[in-house]
């Protein structure tokens, strides 16, 4: 019950103050993705695997974009993998 | 269990394992941004958000925005879309300190300022932007800007630079003079003749601009020669330092620009004089002698004084260029930095984006995008990433590219001042 009570207690400090600590290049995506309604796509709401398969795609060049194609090629399967994990779970 | 309480539960351990906020771990300290552009005003909301104590110090009620200035000034845009104030930065809980810092004393850790106080600090973050230098090119001082506007810091600057070219008459001759390397917005001059080309070719087409530039090559070259090209001949006269481009004085009585083999009597002058950092840089001890703060890549830690760090324009960045965007990211990396130095953690080796669009006419966009990282203790490019716009690309791309910019502007505005 205790450990129930910590682990919550962790959870609501996680979602009310995110960590300081950002994987490499997570915290400059916020520049342009913003909220819904623009013609950047938002990334909110939007999973991890749905982000990072976005990055692997413009990374290898299967799927058409103008910016996005030239920045996914700046990070590593397991950079961009990260920068997902983070930004589905609230990252900015 | 329910699937929704197995989640909850799942998610209460991924909590768990993830780093702690920095509150948590123990980030403690008094935190001192000075400025309160795109790379300060960053840096003050994750600080704060972070749980510090931060204290903006910016004199200014309202920032004028610098991107998308170039659209008021061709009469695309009001002003009233640059100007951005501190009332979210406050309700979020951050100090506004109106008035400018005078002194820094690195030793001691304390800034004083203008009202006289002073403000003690643990981490010091200065994004103070850039000064124009008015003893770089002769003829070209305070006084002279006020007849032949820079229009590189927005506000009253633009609105002169809008208003002179409303005022001309057809037939005029506009002279936009571009200085050498380095200096804020590195695409802006070009995006600047291309939207007064535009404006001069749709409102008073009998006119001319002339570019005269203190170098030969520059950001997006490419792509805007070739917009320049097919949309505006006859009315957009670039000349480059090689074709004796470099303008060595001017003369604003006399409205004249001139270089060393030709001088150029002008109906509006734009001179975009050479730069620096901020004068508070110089005085805090953290400009070098080329005028600009050289950081550590990693935690944007000036190398000449301890415990003050430098983003936006006046840091030495590598190949990051001097932008709003890049601002912004560095921003967020610094402060992050901040609060894990505060912490007592090393902080790890960032990357950090830019992107940054230009307009060559309305509906028409294109851009350049870099990521960094910091190699051999400078931020680099990451090799094979980055790169401008295709140059066949067709007119739906640079539509859309002109539409992300206009959504850019938006997001970035609304992260940092909203």
């Amino acid at each position: 019950m205790r450990a129930g009570l910590l682990l919550l207690l962790l959870a609501s400090q996680a979602a009310a103050s995110p960590a300081a600590a950002s994987p490499p290049g997570a915290s400059s995506c916020s520049g342009c993705h913003g909220a819904p309604g623009g013609a950047v796509p938002s990334l909110a709401g939007r999973t991890a695997e749905d982000i990072a398969a976005a990055l692997a795609a413009f990374r290898a060049g299967t799927r058409p974009a103008t910016v996005m194609t030239r920045i996914a090629k700046g990070f590593s399967d397991e950079e961009s993998r990260a920068i997902a994990a983070w930004l589905a779970g609230g990252g900015r | 269990m329910t699937g929704i309480g197995r989640r909850a539960v799942l998610a209460g351990l991924a909590a768990a394992t993830l780093p702690r906020p920095a509150v948590a771990q123990g980030a403690r300290g008094r935190v001192v941004v000075v400025g309160g552009g795109f790379g300060g005003a960053t840096a003050a909301r994750v600080l704060q958000r972070a749980g510090l104590s931060v204290t903006l110090v910016e004199p200014a009620e309202t920032y004028w925005a610098c991107p998308f200035s170039n659209e008021v000034i061709a009469g695309l845009r009001p002003m009233a879309a640059q100007g951005f104030g501190y009332e979210a930065l406050r309700a979020r809980g951050v100090t506004v300190a109106r008035t400018s810092a005078e002194a820094i004393d690195g030793a001691g850790r304390r800034v004083r300022l203008a009202d006289g106080t002073t403000l003690d600090y643990d981490r010091l973050v200065v994004s103070p932007g850039i000064a124009l230098r008015f003893d770089a090119l002769a003829g070209y001082d305070e006084a002279a800007a006020q007849v032949m506007p820079h229009a590189w810091k927005a506000g009253t600057q633009t609105e002169l630079l809008a208003r002179q070219l409303a005022a001309m008459p057809d037939g005029g001759t506009v002279v936009l003079s571009v200085p050498g390397n380095p200096y804020r917005c590195p695409p802006g001059p070009y995006e600047r003749a291309s939207l007064i080309a535009w404006y001069l070719k749709t409102r008073k087409p009998r006119a001319k601009l002339i570019v005269l530039d203190a170098k030969d090559t520059f950001s997006k070259q490419r792509l805007f020669e070739q917009a320049w090209k097919a949309l505006y001949p006859g009315t957009l006269d670039y000349v480059p330092l090689a074709g004796g481009g470099q303008v060595v004085s001017v003369d604003s009585r006399a409205m004249t620009v001139a270089t060393d083999f030709e001088t150029t009597r002008a109906d509006v002058a734009c001179i975009i004089p050479p730069q620096r950092a901020a004068p508070i840089a110089a005085a805090a001890g953290i400009a070098d002698r080329s005028g600009w703060c050289p950081i550590d890549p990693v935690t944007f830690e000036s190398r000449l004084v301890p415990r003050i760090h430098v983003v936006g324009d006046a840091a030495i960045a590598g190949a990051m260029p001097k932008s709003a965007f890049a601002a912004n990211a560095q921003g967020k990396v610094c402060a992050e930095a901040v609060i894990d130095l505060l912490a007592e953690r090393a902080p790890a080796a960032p990357k950090l984006i830019n992107t940054c669009y230009s307009l060559v006419a309305p509906g028409y966009g294109i851009s350049v995008a870099g990521v960094y990282h910091p190699d051999k203790g400078v931020l680099a490019d990451v090799e094979g990433a980055g790169g401008t716009s295709p140059l066949d690309a067709p007119d739906a791309i640079r539509r859309r590219e002109a539409d992300y910019a206009e959504d850019w502007y938006r997001t970035i505005t609304s992260a940092v001042f909203g």
